[in-house]
């Protein structure tokens, strides 16, 4: 069953079903890397065009190889080295990327909705790869598929969310996606990283590390952009540390299963402890595993539908 | 040559009028007014179902002109405003070069006395360069027509500037505007903060950046003794504070836009970028708390803050969208449909607000139909329906966030110095035609 709609661009519109939908699919990519020939050919002759207009590791790497290993073809476009440094427009850019008629575009970019803009202008898919303070949807889902691997469930599990909730992406769609499925989420960081109406986004918020994490299933520790907000946001990376960075000694009154994620990139010593980055309760790498089998579901439900929809009309 | 306005149901709040009465015109002025006037040499302007009111006067308008004729230019904006049955549009002074000296003041009279349309009336910046730093020549200005003054589209930020500024106004026997925004709480802000911008992850502007700077004003107004004028009021906060300093006796005076009363911050939702505007659509709260300020005086004046933009402006990613709505062509329509259709506003009330105050706070000889008075004149429909066109504006900005929308209420005649610049279904006169 494919996805019913062109492109994937947050997760607050996307209804439980299509989310359960996306992580029961991603089950069957798990293995795809296990083979020696890491390849099926449900993409064959298609063309992703990975675009990013802010640095980034892991998401494009783990985009790429999904789309390649579904045998589609891929080409990678960054911000630096293109006509974008010249001047030229999103809009423009996209224009002249979707002459080359592809068949789905995938968005990394600094600012809030230009997913969003992009989608009511070119009539391949969309996937949001992140943009600006809004959302991060395939990180979210990529993270409930490693909840439920791990818990079984999410359900009524406690999910505390740490750190700087005011810029995050990941904290927004992480919201979204573990109340639709029925999570408990607690939100904790310093008041300044907070924004102010997250409460009605049905949250619990907290300024005590300690009292956030108390009997909490699920830690998911956020990259504090320290060069951007430090002196505002809070005074000093040793007071955040101090306050709230992530230690074993801090998680003592979380579950004893509890698990501890993070989207990366990690600043160890700020947000989270080595000790607890590499600890026994980390699932970190098996976040950035799963990644992998989100976005082949992903690009997956999104473009078999083109592919019958064209067959078809 | 003489004019008779036949049968319009007659609105003039300077004369508490609200009855049937004809209107005659002779040359520039009014020369009667009252019940079947019999002129056999005029020409008979049949205005039986209409309202006949004084000419509307949009006190808070983007013309763009000089320095940014892509978005708009003295004479598309005053077609605009006559086919939007505005007579007089007060032009902001946040131009390139910005009007901050005679010599724009001078150019923009002109270049609108040459298109001959609506009269535009230019308000000149209170410091130099709109920098905030030093009191532009504001009594020059004066002497050439402006009737105003204001930094808008940037705040007056310093306390000590403000303070100068109200005592030299009082000098010059001239209102300030002010744009209340307080710079460091705005920095990067692109919509109200609240529950949309926590969703949309977009940098909010708080209600507090306008009403820490309308408390300080007003405070600073009773140290001076000055009057002040607050532009686009958004906030229930800031229409509180004004309604007590009002009932205090200072003299304050504040306006709200059309956009502000009809529309909140969900209207910004899938990130659309006509609804950016500055200061931002806030709350139902707040657009209720000015709705209700339109009913209980402390609103004086509705003034559109048209804010035309090219299309490239506002088809962009959100972030880089410029705030403003492109609103002289379709903003009385709008508000006969919301304030008097829909809510219930007596005419008088209507007409006070778009024509009888902003006359007033401007000091200018407009905004009533006595007799003896320019014949700048409204005629408008409230059971004739508007739908909302922007490739029909005469405005050059198109970024309305009302498209499709239709509106009961239509403008079919607009009047000015006697003559019919505009007749509904028709492009608008120029004076000099």
């Amino acid at each position: 069953m494919k996805l019913k709609r062109k492109d994937l661009l947050d997760i607050k519109s996307l209804e439980k079903e299509e989310i359960l939908h996306i992580l029961e699919t991603a089950k069957g990519f798990l293995d795809i890397p296990t083979r020696t020939v890491k390849k099926v050919p449900a993409l064959k002759g298609m063309t992703v065009i990975n675009c990013f207009y802010e640095a980034s590791t892991r998401t494009r790497t783990s985009f790429e190889l999904a789309a390649k290993r579904l045998s589609a073809d891929t080409i990678n476009f960054s911000s630096g080295g293109s006509s974008v440094e010249k001047g030229e427009t999103l809009l423009d850019t996209a224009l002249n990327l979707q002459a080359m008629v592809p068949d789905c575009i995938i968005l990394r970019h600094p600012l809030s909705g230009a997913p969003h803009f992009l989608a009511k202008k070119v009539n391949c898919s969309i996937v949001n790869a992140g943009d600006g303070t809004h959302e991060h949807p395939t990180q979210a889902l990529l993270d409930a598929f490693t909840i439920m691997e791990k818990k079984g469930k999410i359900e009524n599990l406690i999910v505390t969310i740490l750190g700087d909730i005011l810029h995050s992406r990941v904290a927004r769609s992480n919201i979204y996606c573990l109340n639709k499925l029925g999570a408990k989420v607690r939100v904790c960081g310093p008041q300044t990283l907070i924004p102010k109406y997250i409460e009605d986004l049905n949250v619990e918020v907290h300024n005590n590390l300690e009292k956030a994490v108390e009997g909490a299933d699920v830690v998911m520790a956020l990259r504090i952009q320290k060069e951007r907000i430090k002196g505002t946001a809070f005074p000093s990376i040793r007071e955040y540390f101090e306050l709230f960075g992530l230690t074993e000694e801090k998680l003592k009154k979380a579950k004893k299963d509890v698990i501890i994620m993070h989207p990366g990139p990690m600043n160890r010593g700020v947000e989270i402890s080595t000790d607890v980055a590499d600890g026994p309760f980390s699932v970190i790498l098996d976040q950035v595993a799963n990644g992998m089998a989100i976005r082949m579901a992903v690009l997956y439900l999104l473009l078999i539908g083109r592919m019958k929809s064209e067959e078809t009309s | 040559m003489k004019k008779l306005l036949k049968n319009g149901r007659v609105i003039d709040p300077s004369q508490n009028i609200d009855e049937t009465l004809d209107i005659l015109i002779e040359d520039k002025y009014i020369s009667k007014i009252s019940e079947k006037i019999i002129e056999k040499e005029a020409e008979i302007i049949d205005c039986a179902g209409f309202i006949v009111s004084p000419g509307f006067i949009d006190m808070h308008t983007h013309l763009r002109e000089p320095g940014f004729e892509y978005k708009e230019t003295i004479e598309t904006g005053t077609k605009a405003a006559l086919a939007g049955g505005f007579t007089a549009v007060a032009s902001m002074p946040n131009t390139n070069p910005p009007c901050d000296n005679d010599s724009i003041v001078r150019f923009i009279k002109k270049k609108s006395e040459e298109a001959g349309f609506a009269r535009v009336l230019p308000i000149g910046s209170v410091t130099k360069k709109r920098e905030g730093k030093e009191l532009a020549e504001m009594g020059l200005m004066a002497k050439f027509g402006a009737v105003a003054f204001s930094d808008d589209g940037s705040p007056v930020a310093s306390a000590f500037v403000m303070r100068k500024a109200l005592e030299y106004s009082k000098t010059i026997g001239k209102i300030i505007i002010q744009h209340a925004e307080e710079p460091t709480l705005f920095e990067g802000g692109q919509i109200h903060e609240g529950i949309v911008s926590t969703e949309l992850g977009l940098k909010g502007i708080p209600s507090q950046c306008e009403t820490i700077i309308v408390k300080r004003d007003i405070d600073l107004c009773e140290l001076t003794s000055s009057s002040i004028h607050f532009a686009h009021i958004s906030t229930k906060e800031s229409l509180d504070y004004i309604k007590k300093a009002k009932e205090r006796g200072l003299k304050i005076s504040c306006e709200v836009t059309p956009h502000h009363l009809i529309l909140t911050e969900e209207a910004v939702r899938g990130f659309n970028t006509l609804a950016k505007v500055n200061p931002p659509l806030r709350e139902n709260k707040d657009r209720e708390a000015l709705l209700e300020g339109i009913f209980n005086g402390t609103v004086d004046v509705i003034a559109t803050d048209h804010a035309p933009h090219h299309k490239d402006e506002k088809d962009c990613e959100f972030g880089f969208a410029a705030f403003g709505i492109s609103s002289l062509d379709i903003a009385v329509p709008a508000l006969i449909d919301f304030l008097v259709q829909k809510n219930g506003l007596p005419l008088i009330r209507f007409v006070e607000l778009l024509s009888t105050n902003p006359a007033e706070i401007l000091k200018l000889p407009f905004g009533t139909l006595k007799v003896g008075s320019v014949a700048d004149i409204t005629v408008f429909s409230l059971r004739h329906q508007t739908t909302v066109n922007p490739d029909k504006f005469y405005s050059l900005g198109k970024n309305t966030p009302f498209e499709g929308k239709k509106f009961s209420g239509r403008i079919q005649y607009t009047i000015v110095e006697g003559k019919v610049l505009y007749n509904y279904g028709k492009p608008p006169k120029s004076l000099h035609s």
